[in-house]
């Protein structure tokens, strides 16, 4: 029965997946490929219309994944893009760019440049081949749960609500998906995976998640400046000393550059627009003439997990499992997390299936085989990098290098987190920025932007964005902190427009949403919660 | 009566597309494609007309190579009986497409064709009309309502300024405009079915059509960029005035 009692149809199968990205195909492709017995009914939900339409990564990809996953990867042609190199680390200040030398972590040598939509695609359709059923435009919107409280499945939402929730005339119920194991693989801070972590309280014993956002163009470039598989990273400008970030230029196959911008959600000053501030990256003397004469093809943005170890929650609870950024694994100096999906996506699928086998309802054993892997030599050591930069970024620079080279990440205490809400500072108390005007060239405006990402949502459903208290924007968000809101939304979904009464009132434009979810970690009164929205709906990326 | 719903697999209408490097046409690589949504309002109002009892049978065809079977699972997914797949691997110019789609018909021998009145890749807007002609039936292009009425089809078309009601005798074909119905959302339970029904498969030199391309592409461009600039006027006199006096346009 759904929330207003309307019947749904019921399916059952031994495992669902929830997200089709890196994690959630890994765990489903290797479940099916397991030996012994008959393989599992696997089937993955996915809300976007089609795998890859909500993956955005750099992406510099570390085969030691697929190695595992697939180890005939190369001989199928997987599209893991061009080898990588040659490689650059640069410190920028507004006008100069100070070669460093490329910090280990960052060492490239061996990886390869290209699309995470792509090696989506590709790995979607050897999961369907090997008997995994995928359903993309199909998002999971509720957790189920039986009657001991153990999750069960989940359900898709409704389709063809009407604004106000009642049902329209080509109104269609939800269906509920019953399983005897639920993957949550939905990326970074998944609304099922939120749910989940709150109901069986699996952050009791790991530090608060906290998250970058990601935010990336792919453009064309003349074909003499593009050096395919060159990986160049740069620290400082165009963001202060105290915001934590980095921008990044990766040369794919095909004239593609992707150039992007990582900008911690942890900064402090509500004027801050990490979109203006990828805007302003692209004019740097350094970066300018690479793409100037080029042609801007795509735009996305998405947030990436940023705890590390300490901010991994416990992985099982009743009736299921946690993978990938929906937990936590990237490793952050390494700005790598495709890797540590896949495998986090395998050791799941072998926990489910000794779980499964052995009728046990949750697969507890998963946080042990996490332990007693590569996950935890590569992720533990560096745990302490990211939270030192908010130090700054020379003391962060500085520590990293005396964990790296010093403590080898044998440092006997381990740095915590604060959520990345708590962070902002009033915005009296904060120096506005002034951007620049976008030259319709090199800069853009969000909305032309937009057109890239092509983001649609269905209109005259229900708003996915729900204001818990519709008074707070009002009375918080502007009154304190300026509106930051319209600064931290890569999809221009928020503008404040005076009511009849002259007072500042918050316009949500759900429509332009890229489900990046930065406002559900930014917003200072935790006033905004994203719900799913129909099937199919969000951006449509391509090759992102 | 019995109705075969042609329908075509084209890149998704909220896909912005690209043109290929070389001019020779659009990236369809890694693209989104869906089906074509005139042909979704086709496989709609079939599906209709068999849930009111006007047809027994709705049969979902298109013409292309294998990834087009996925619009006849959607076409399946959205209540279709059966689907066929006449093999191309190359795309057909309309003609080409219009002497498959009779041969299909003479094979199946339906009351009805229905399908989109353009597809929205390259809008030709053609294979319904030559399909009638090539099987010698009455046509009804541009529907925005269909009803069955003693034997014949009432047909409401959508024309310049207006409305034009045609009654068609059957057997038909008959195109659609989106106006024609909205097409349901497609149930997950039905889909699992349609991805386990079997796709018959045609080729074309089994239906002895002649494929030959007639025409040449000579290149594919984008529309020049529009000139940035426009400005936003208090009213709408003051809107007539400028275009009156100032551009001299009306």
């Amino acid at each position: 029965m759904g929330s207003d009692g309307a019947e749904r149809e019921a399916l059952a199968y031994d495992v669902v997946v929830v997200g089709g990205g890196p994690a959630g195909l890994a765990t489903a492709l290797h479940l099916v490929q397991q030996g012994g017995g008959a393989p599992p009914s696997v089937c993955v939900l996915e809300k976007g219309a089609a795998i890859g339409a909500h993956l955005l990564s750099g992406a510099v990809v570390d085969p030691l994944g697929l190695d595992e996953l697939l180890p005939d990867w190369r001989q199928r042609a997987a599209p893991v893009g061009v080898p990588a190199g040659p490689e650059a680390f640069r410190y920028l200040t507004g006008r100069r760019a100070w070669t460093l030398p490329t910090p280990p972590q960052m060492d490239s040598h061996g990886h390869y440049v290209g699309s995470l939509g792509e090696l989506g695609q590709w790995l979607a359709q050897v999961a369907e081949a090997a008997g995994v059923e995928i359903y993309p435009g199909f998002p999971a919107a509720e957790v189920l749960y039986d009657e001991r409280g153990a999750v069960c499945g989940v359900a898709t939402p409704d389709q063809g609500r009407q604004a106000d929730g009642s049902p329209g005339p080509a109104f269609e119920p939800g269906v509920e998906i019953r399983a005897r194991q639920t993957v949550l693989a939905e990326g970074a801070h998944g609304s099922l995976t939120q749910a989940v972590i709150r109901r069986f309280d699996l952050r009791r014993e790991a530090q608060p998640q906290t998250y970058g956002l990601g935010l990336k163009e792919l453009w064309e470039v003349p074909p003499e400046r593009h050096e395919p598989g060159r990986v160049e990273h740069t620290v400082g400008w165009p963001l202060d000393t105290f915001t934590y970030g980095g921008g990044f230029l990766y040369h794919l196959d095909e004239r593609r550059v992707a150039v992007g911008l990582v900008v911690g959600l942890d900064y402090e000053n509500p004027y801050l627009s990490p979109f203006e501030e990828l805007q302003r990256l692209k004019t740097h003397p350094a970066i300018r003439p690479l793409l100037e004469g080029g042609r801007r093809v795509g735009y996305g943005a998405r947030l990436l997990p940023e705890g590390g170890w300490q901010s991994l929650p416990r992985l099982s609870f009743p009736g299921g499992v946690l993978v990938g950024d929906a937990a936590g694994f990237v490793n952050v100096p390494r700005i790598k997390g495709i890797h540590t999906a896949l495998k986090s996506g395998m050791l799941a699928a072998e926990a489910v299936q000794a779980a499964l086998a052995e009728g046990r309802g949750e697969a507890d054993d998963l946080g042990q085989r996490v332990e007693q892997g590569w996950l935890r030599t590569e992720l533990y050591p560096v745990r302490n990098i990211r939270p030192a930069f908010r130090w700054g970024l020379l003391p962060g620079l500085a520590y990293a290098a005396a964990e790296t080279y010093l403590l080898r990440g044998r440092a006997p205490w381990t740095l915590g987190h604060e959520p990345d809400c708590r962070q902002l500072r009033p915005a009296a108390r904060s120096r506005p920025i002034a951007y620049p005007e976008p030259d319709g060239r090199l800069t853009f405006d969000r909305l032309s932007s937009l057109l890239l990402a092509g983001t649609s949502h269905e209109e005259g459903q229900p708003c996915h964005l729900v204001l818990l208290d519709p008074e707070i924007p009002t009375r918080v968000n502007w009154a304190v902190y300026g509106g930051p809101e319209t600064r931290y939304c890569p999809a221009a979904v928020y503008s404040y427009e005076p009511d009849a009464q002259g007072r500042q009132r918050l316009r949500i434009e759900a429509i332009n949403c890229l489900h990046c979810k930065a406002c559900e970690i930014k917003d200072p009164a935790q006033n905004i919660r994203w719900e799913v929205p129909q099937g199919g709906d969000g951006p449509g990326y391509q090759g992102m | 009566m019995k109705i075969l719903v042609a329908v075509k697999r084209v890149v998704d209408h909220n896909v912005r597309v690209r043109i290929r490097a070389d001019g020779t046409g659009v990236d369809t690589a890694n693209t989104r494609m869906a089906m074509n949504p005139f042909d979704e309002t086709a496989v709609e109002e079939a599906v209709r007309l068999r849930e009111a009892g006007d047809a027994s049978e709705v049969v979902a065809v298109t013409v292309g190579d294998a990834g087009s079977e996925e619009v006849l699972r959607t076409a399946l997914a959205f209540g279709a009986d059966r689907a066929l797949r006449v093999d191309s691997e190359a795309p057909l110019e309309p003609l080409a497409v219009s002497k498959a789609l009779a041969a299909v018909a003479g094979r199946e021998q339906p009351d009805l064709v229905l399908m989109g009145k353009q597809a929205i890749d390259d809008d030709s807007n053609q294979v319904g009309q030559m399909l009638a002609c090539h099987l010698g039936w009455g046509q009804a292009t541009f529907a925005c309502d269909v009803a069955l009425a003693d034997g014949e089809l009432h047909v409401v078309r959508e024309v310049d300024g207006g409305k034009r009601t045609l009654a068609v005798a059957l057997p038909a074909v008959v195109t659609t405009e989106l106006e024609l119905n909205e097409p349901r959302y497609i149930k997950l339970p039905s889909l699992m079915k349609a991805k386990r029904q079997a796709i018959e498969r045609l080729g074309l030199a089994e239906l002895g059509v002649d494929a030959t391309p007639r025409l040449e592409l000579l290149g594919v461009s984008e529309p020049l960029p529009r000139e940035a600039g426009g400005e936003r006027v208090d009213s709408v006199a003051a809107l007539v005035d400028r275009l009156r006096n100032e551009a001299g346009v009306i």
